[in-house]
C-alpha cells in the first residue's frame, strides 16, 4: 500500500477541525477565523511544494525555446544515460489513444507532437533521483526544430496566407468562426444601432489595448502522484477543480476515472491560473512509467510558462448620447488573443461579448468579441475573465462621452446606470438588485484623503515622508512634478458558470455523536485556493444544524464534483450545496428524534423544529432534545448535487439568451499622485463599494474586495507580460520584472459592503471576488488621466506613456 | 562544484588564487540569482562568511573602510552621518530581507550597471581595496568598472573593503523604477556637493553599459558655481544653469531599450533626477533643506 505523503506540518489529506467556543455560534454573517490563516502567516502551512514521499524521484519538463516550430527530431540517448535518470518521456510514449487534453476544446498535446505553436511548449519529461539531476539530462536532450511563420496578431491570424495555428480543426466552434485561426466569435445584436446613432448629438470612439496579465500566484505549479498496486495513481496536486482535472487527466494514462484518486493539497492561490492542467498528467505519467511516486514542482521562472495567463485585448468602441446624456447606441469588436490553444476562449468570448456594455442602459447595441489562435503564450481564465478587459475600455468611453457632454463623469453614469429589471444585451433580465446608482454614490460622497500627505510640519520645519509620494524609497520626488487626479469606475460581472453550462456541486454532510458531542463533517472537491471556502463551509453547518464542531473532510476525488473555484462561484455553489444537504440531514435527524422521543412531547409532531445550540427546538425556543441524545447510536450521512437555475447559450448570430445566472458590481473611486514629469505614479486611496447579498463572513468579503482592488491596480501601472512581437518570446518570466504590487504600493482600500439579497440565490448571497478587479483598472486610469491630461488607451501605463518618450 | 570556506582572509587570498575561477559569495543575493536561474555554473564557490572582520567597518578621519560583507541595512542605520548618498542607495536595495544580506563588495563584484551603490560611490568618490597573494592595491571607483559586468579586478584578486570618503557637504541619491519600493533601477543618478573642494560628483546608474560620471555636467556645474560665487553666497542656483546641468546629465548617458525601459526615457529620468537632486542638495547646503522621513 502506498505511504501517505508527508509534509513539513500538516499534511494533504488531514482533517481540519474548526471548533468555536460555546458563546460564539460561528454561524453566516460572522468573521470567524479561517482554519489556515495562522499557519498561513507564521509560513508553516504546508503547500503542495512541501510534500515529500519515500523513495520519491523529481519530474522536470523541457520545453520548447522557440515559438512555432516543426520538430524534425528528438535525441534522447544522453539524456537517458545519465546517472540517476529513471526515465525519459516524449509524445511517443504516450500510452493511450488521447494524447491531448483541454478545458473545453481537447487542443493541447500532453507532449508535444511534430510541431510546437508557443514558446515554452513542454516537450519532454524526465524523471530523475534529482531535481538538478533531471534538469541537468533534460538539457542534454536534442530538439531539432525547423521553425515557422508567426502567427502574433489578428492581422497575421487572418491574412489570406496565414498559416493554420491548428489545422484540420474538428471542434464544434470551427462551424461559426470566419477563419480557422479565431477559437470562437460571438456578436450581440439588440435594437438597431445604426438607426440609433442617428439620434445621437455626442459619438465617441475609441481604440484600447489591455496588455497580458498573469495571475501570479505565490505558490508555483506543484504536485506528487504516487504510482498504486492496482495500476492507478494517486495524485496530489494544487489545482482550481479536481473533477475538471481527473476528466482530462484519466483518458490520457489510459486509466479508468475511479483509478486516478486525486486529493488536494495545499494551494497558494490561483486566480483562474490552475484551471488549465500543467504537471498534472506530467508527474502520473512519469510515476506510472518507474514505479515510483514522482514530485514536480515548477519554479518561478517556469511557472510563467506553466500556466494560461489573462487575455489580452485590443477593442474599438463607438458610444453615442443625447446631449442631455442618455446613451442612444453602442458598437464594439473586442479582440482577444488566445494564444497557442484554446484554453477558455470560448467562455471569454461569451463573457466579453455579453458584458460589453457594462452596468448601463443601453437598447440598440452592436457587439463582436473573437478570440484569436496564436503562437503567443496560451490565454484562458483569469480573475473577472472578459469582463475585466471589456469594463477597462467601455469605462473609459464614460469619461470621454462625459468630457464631450461637459457632464460629470458620474452622473453620466448614474443616468444610464442599469437598475433591477433592465435588459442586458442578451435580451436577459436582471432579476435582483443592481444598485449601480448607489454604489457610485457611495464611493463619490466619501471625503478625499488630504492633500500632500507627504509633507509634515514639525518644531524643526517640515519634512517629507517619501513614502507618500511616487517612486515610493527610490526617493524621485519630494513633490516636484506630482499632481493629484481622482477617477471612476464601475462595473458588471457575472458570477457561475453561463452559456447552459451545467454548473453544479456536490456536498456531502455526515453527523454523528463523538465523545458525547455533536459533529457535523463536510466533504466537498471544492478546491480551498484562499477564498475561505472551507471557513464559509462550517459556517453554514454550524447554521444550519446547531452545531459548534463541525469538521472539513480533505477535498478530494472520493465525493462527487464541487464544480471550480473560480467565476465568483464557490460560495453561492458548494456553499449552496452544502446547505442543501445539511438540510437533508436536519430531516433525517428530526425524523430520528421524532422516532426516538416523539411520544415524549406533542411538539414533536406538530411544531416547526429547529437545531440550535446543539439541541432539538421548537421555533417557540423549547428544547425538546440534546442532538447528543437524537443522535446516540446512529450517524446520518448524506451526499446531494445541488444545481443553480439554468442557464441558455447565446444564439450564435445575435447572442440572445438568458446566459448569465447571476451578477455581481462594485464601484471604486481612484485617487493618485502622479509625478508628471517622470511618468511614476502613487495610488493613494482606492475606494469601492460593493453589493455582496449577503456577507457570510464579513472580514473575508473585505479581505477578497481588497485583493481584487489590488489585482486590478497591478494590471493598472505595472503588471504585464512582454511577449517580444518578432519571436513570440516571453520577455520577463520573473519576478524581477513582472512586477506585481508591494505593500508601498497598495493603497489604503476604505470598503462599503452593500447586502442587498439575491432571493434566488442560498442566503441571498452573491459571489464576491471578482466584480472588485474590474472597476479598479478604470477608476486609476481615469485618474492618472485626470491628473494628466493625456488619453491613455491602454493599461499597463508605463512612464513612457505618460512622459512621451 | 567545489565549495570553499577559507577561515581567515589569509586562506581566502590563498584559495582564490589556487582556483582563480572560484566565485566569492557572502550575501548572496546577486550569486544564488544566477546559480538559481542557471545562467551559470561556478567551478568553485568561495563562502566568506567566516571572514568577520568583512562584516565591519572604520570610520577614518577622511573615509569610511567599509567591510566587503557591510549589509546594506548596517550603512542605513550606522552610517547615514558619514555616507549619506549610500544610506539613500541603499534604502532602494530590493526588499529588508536582501538589505540584510547584500552588501557594497558583492554590488562591485557584480558591477551590473544596475547595482545601486554604484552612484553613490561615484558621486561620493571612493576606492576599492582590491587583496590577492600578490598583494594589496587601491582602485579608485573612477576605474573600477570596465564594462558590463565587467570591473576591473584580477582574476586572484578579492575585494576587502572600499573606502568612500566621508561626506564633507550634503549627497542625494534618487532610482527610477516602475514599483514604488523592491524594484531593479530603470536607472539612478548620485549627486555629491564637496564644499571643501568646491566640486560636485555625480553618478549614473542604469544608463551605460557600466555606471558612469556625468563629467562635463560635473565641470559645466563646478564652473557655474565658481565664476557666480554659489559656494560663498548659497544663494539659488539660476533655473538655466540647473538646466544645463541636467541636460548635460542626460546626454551622458548611453543607454538602451529594454524590458525596464526605453533609452528615451532613461535619458529623459535622468535628466529629471540630476536637476531635483542638485535642487535638494543646494537647499540643504544653503541650511534650508527638509529632512526626509522614511528616506534616511
Amino acid at each position: 500500500m502506498a505511504l501517505h505523503p508527508r509534509a513539513a506540518s500538516v499534511p494533504a489529506g488531514t482533517p481540519t477541525k474548526i471548533t468555536q467556543g460555546s458563546q460564539t455560534r460561528g454561524g453566516i454573517g460572522e468573521s470567524t477565523l479561517r482554519p489556515d490563516g495562522t499557519l498561513k502567516v507564521t509560513g508553516e502551512f504546508a503547500y503542495s511544494s512541501d510534500m515529500w514521499h519515500e523513495d520519491m524521484l523529481w519530474g522536470h519538463t523541457l520545453r520548447s525555446t522557440v515559438a512555432h516550430a516543426e520538430i524534425r527530431s528528438i535525441d534522447i540517448g544522453e539524456a537517458l544515460a545519465t546517472p540517476g535518470v529513471y526515465a525519459v518521456l516524449t509524445y511517443d510514449d504516450l500510452p493511450a489513444e488521447m494524447k491531448n487534453y483541454g478545458l473545453e476544446i481537447q487542443d493541447t498535446p500532453v507532449l508535444a507532437h511534430g510541431k510546437v505553436r508557443h514558446h515554452g511548449e513542454p516537450v519532454a519529461l524526465v524523471a530523475a533521483d534529482h531535481p538538478e539531476t533531471a534538469r541537468r539530462a533534460a538539457a542534454k536532450i536534442r530538439i531539432d526544430y525547423a521553425e515557422l511563420p508567426l502567427v502574433t496578431d489578428e492581422e497575421s491570424a487572418t491574412a489570406p496566407d496565414a498559416i493554420l495555428v491548428h489545422e484540420g480543426r474538428t471542434d464544434h466552434h470551427i462551424g461559426h468562426v470566419p477563419h480557422p485561426n479565431i477559437v470562437h466569435r460571438q456578436p450581440i445584436v439588440r435594437g438597431d444601432a445604426d438607426a440609433a446613432a442617428a439620434r445621437a448629438d455626442v459619438i465617441v470612439t475609441g481604440d484600447y489595448v489591455f496588455g497580458m496579465q498573469d495571475q501570479a500566484f505565490l505558490g508555483p505549479e506543484s504536485g506528487l502522484a504516487v504510482p498504486s498496486e492496482d495500476g492507478g495513481v494517486e495524485l496530489y496536486v494544487a489545482t482550481q477543480w479536481l473533477h475538471s482535472d481527473l476528466r482530462q487527466i484519466a483518458p490520457v494514462l489510459g486509466l479508468p476515472e475511479d483509478k486516478v484518486r486525486m486529493t488536494l493539497s495545499g494551494v497558494g492561490g490561483a486566480f483562474g491560473g490552475r484551471e488549465d492542467l500543467s504537471m498534472q498528467i506530467h508527474a502520473c505519467l512519469l510515476a506510472l512509467r518507474t514505479g515510483k511516486p514522482v514530485k514536480m514542482v515548477y519554479n518561478r521562472f517556469e511557472s510563467f510558462f506553466g500556466h494560461v495567463h489573462r487575455h489580452p485585448a485590443k477593442l474599438h468602441y463607438e458610444h453615442g448620447a443625447t446631449k442631455d446624456g442618455k446613451l442612444t447606441h453602442m458598437k464594439c469588436r473586442i479582440v482577444l488573443d488566445g494564444g497557442a490553444y484554446a484554453s477558455a476562449s470560448p467562455a471569454v468570448v461569451g463573457n466579453a461579448s455579453s458584458l460589453a456594455v457594462g452596468p448601463y442602459v443601453v437598447e440598440d447595441v452592436d457587439i463582436e468579441a473573437i478570440a484569436l489562435y496564436s503562437n503567443n503564450p496560451p490565454c484562458g481564465a483569469m480573475r473577472g475573465f472578459g469582463a475585466v478587459q471589456a469594463c477597462f475600455a467601455y469605462e473609459a468611453q464614460m469619461d470621454k462621452l462625459a468630457a464631450a457632454l461637459d457632464m460629470d463623469p458620474v452622473e453620466l453614469r448614474q443616468l444610464n446606470a442599469m437598475e433591477q429589471g433592465t435588459l442586458l444585451p442578451t435580451g436577459q433580465p436582471v432579476d435582483s438588485p443592481a444598485p449601480v446608482a448607489e454604489l457610485l454614490r457611495r464611493v463619490k460622497a466619501r471625503p478625499l484623503p488630504p492633500e500632500q500627505q507627504w509633507l509634515s510640519a514639525d518644531a524643526e520645519g517640515s519634512s517629507v515622508d517619501v513614502r507618500a509620494l511616487p517612486g515610493g524609497l527610490s526617493n524621485t520626488t519630494h513633490g516636484e512634478g506630482v499632481v493629484r487626479g481622482v477617477g471612476y469606475a464601475v462595473g458588471l460581472k457575472n458570477v457561475g458558470f453561463s452559456e447552459g453550462f451545467d454548473d453544479y456541486s456536490t456536498a456531502r454532510v455526515r453527523m454523528e455523536v463523538i465523545n458525547g458531542e455533536p459533529v457535523a463533517t463536510v466533504h466537498t472537491a471544492m478546491a480551498e485556493v484562499g477564498q475561505g471556502g472551507v471557513t464559509v463551509h462550517a459556517q453554514i453547518a454550524r447554521t444550519e444544524l446547531g452545531v459548534n464542531q463541525v469538521t472539513i473532510h480533505p477535498a478530494d476525488t472520493q465525493v462527487g464534483s464541487a464544480g471550480s473555484t473560480s467565476a465568483s462561484r464557490q460560495t453561492y455553489v458548494t456553499g449552496g450545496a452544502v446547505k442543501n444537504s445539511c438540510e437533508a440531514v436536519r430531516e433525517q435527524v428530526l425524523e430520528i428524534g421524532r422516532r426516538k422521543f416523539g411520544t415524549y412531547h406533542p411538539a414533536w409532531a406538530t411544531a416547526e423544529l429547529l437545531l440550535e445550540g446543539g439541541k432539538v427546538v421548537t421555533d417557540g425556543g423549547e428544547v425538546l432534545a440534546p442532538l447528543a441524545d437524537v443522535l446516540e447510536g446512529e450517524a446520518v450521512d448524506v451526499e446531494l448535487e445541488w444545481r443553480h437555475r439554468p442557464t441558455e447559450a447565446f444564439d450564435l448570430r445575435t447572442g440572445q439568451g438568458n446566459g448569465h445566472v447571476q451578477y455581481s458590481f462594485a464601484a471604486h473611486r481612484a485617487v493618485v499622485e502622479v509625478d508628471t514629469e517622470l511618468g511614476l505614479v502613487k495610488v493613494i486611496e482606492l475606494a469601492c463599494a460593493q453589493d455582496v447579498g449577503k456577507a457570510l463572513n464579513p472580514l473575508s468579503v473585505v479581505g477578497q474586495i481588497q485583493g481584487g482592488t489590488t489585482q486590478g491596480l497591478g494590471v493598472a501601472v505595472m503588471e504585464e507580460i512582454i511577449v517580444d512581437p518578432k519571436t513570440a518570446k516571453v520577455r520577463n518570466p520573473s519576478f524581477t520584472d513582472y512586477l506585481i504590487p508591494t505593500i508601498l504600493d497598495t493603497p489604503t482600500i476604505p470598503v462599503d459592503v452593500l447586502e442587498l439579497a439575491d432571493d434566488h440565490a442560498p442566503y441571498g448571497l452573491r459571489g464576491i471576488g471578482e466584480a472588485p478587479t474590474l472597476s479598479s483598472t478604470p477608476a486609476v486610469l481615469a485618474a492618472i488621466r485626470n491628473a494628466t491630461g493625456l488619453e491613455l488607451n491602454r493599461t499597463p501605463v508605463r512612464p513612457e506613456h505618460i512622459t512621451g518618450t | 562544484m567545489d565549495f570553499l570556506r577559507p577561515a581567515s582572509w589569509e586562506e581566502a587570498l590563498a584559495a582564490k588564487a589556487e582556483h582563480p575561477t572560484a566565485v566569492p559569495i557572502a550575501g548572496g543575493t546577486d550569486v544564488m540569482v544566477e546559480i538559481n536561474f542557471d545562467h551559470r555554473r561556478p567551478e568553485y564557490l568561495m563562502d566568506l562568511n567566516r571572514i568577520g572582520e568583512l562584516s565591519e567597518w572604520q570610520v577614518g578621519p577622511d573615509a569610511v573602510r567599509l567591510g566587503a560583507s557591510v549589509p546594506y541595512s548596517a550603512v542605513m542605520e550606522h552610517l547615514r552621518a558619514e555616507l549619506p548618498g549610500l544610506a539613500l542607495a541603499s534604502h532602494t536595495v530590493a526588499s529588508p530581507q536582501i538589505r540584510n544580506r547584500g552588501g557594497v563588495g558583492g554590488n562591485l563584484g557584480t558591477a551590473s550597471p544596475a547595482g545601486d551603490a554604484h552612484p553613490a560611490l561615484l558621486a561620493a568618490g571612493a576606492e576599492v581595496e582590491a587583496a590577492s597573494v600578490r598583494g594589496t592595491r587601491m582602485i579608485p571607483i573612477d576605474d573600477f568598472y570596465t564594462g558590463v559586468k565587467r570591473n576591473a579586478l584580477a582574476p586572484d584578486e578579492l575585494i576587502r573593503a572600499v573606502h568612500i570618503k566621508k561626506a564633507d557637504g550634503p549627497q542625494q541619491y534618487s532610482k527610477v523604477g516602475t514599483r514604488n519600493a523592491m524594484v531593479i533601477a530603470v536607472c539612478a543618478f548620485g549627486l555629491a556637493l564637496h564644499p571643501e573642494t568646491r566640486t560636485v560628483r555625480t553618478g549614473i546608474g542604469s544608463a551605460a553599459p557600466t555606471p558612469v560620471r556625468a563629467r562635463e555636467a560635473e565641470e559645466f556645474l563646478n564652473a557655474a558655481l565658481e565664476e557666480g560665487g554659489f559656494w560663498e553666497s548659497g544663494k539659488i542656483i539660476t533655473p538655466s544653469v540647473a538646466k544645463q546641468f541636467a541636460q548635460l546629465a542626460a546626454g551622458a548617458c548611453n543607454p538602451i531599450d529594454d524590458v525596464r525601459g526605453t533609452a528615451a526615457y532613461r535619458r529623459h529620468a535622468v535628466g529629471i533626477m540630476a536637476r531635483r537632486t542638485l535642487g535638494w542638495t543646494w537647499e540643504q547646503y544653503r541650511g534650508a533643506g527638509r529632512t526626509l522621513e522614511g528616506a534616511a
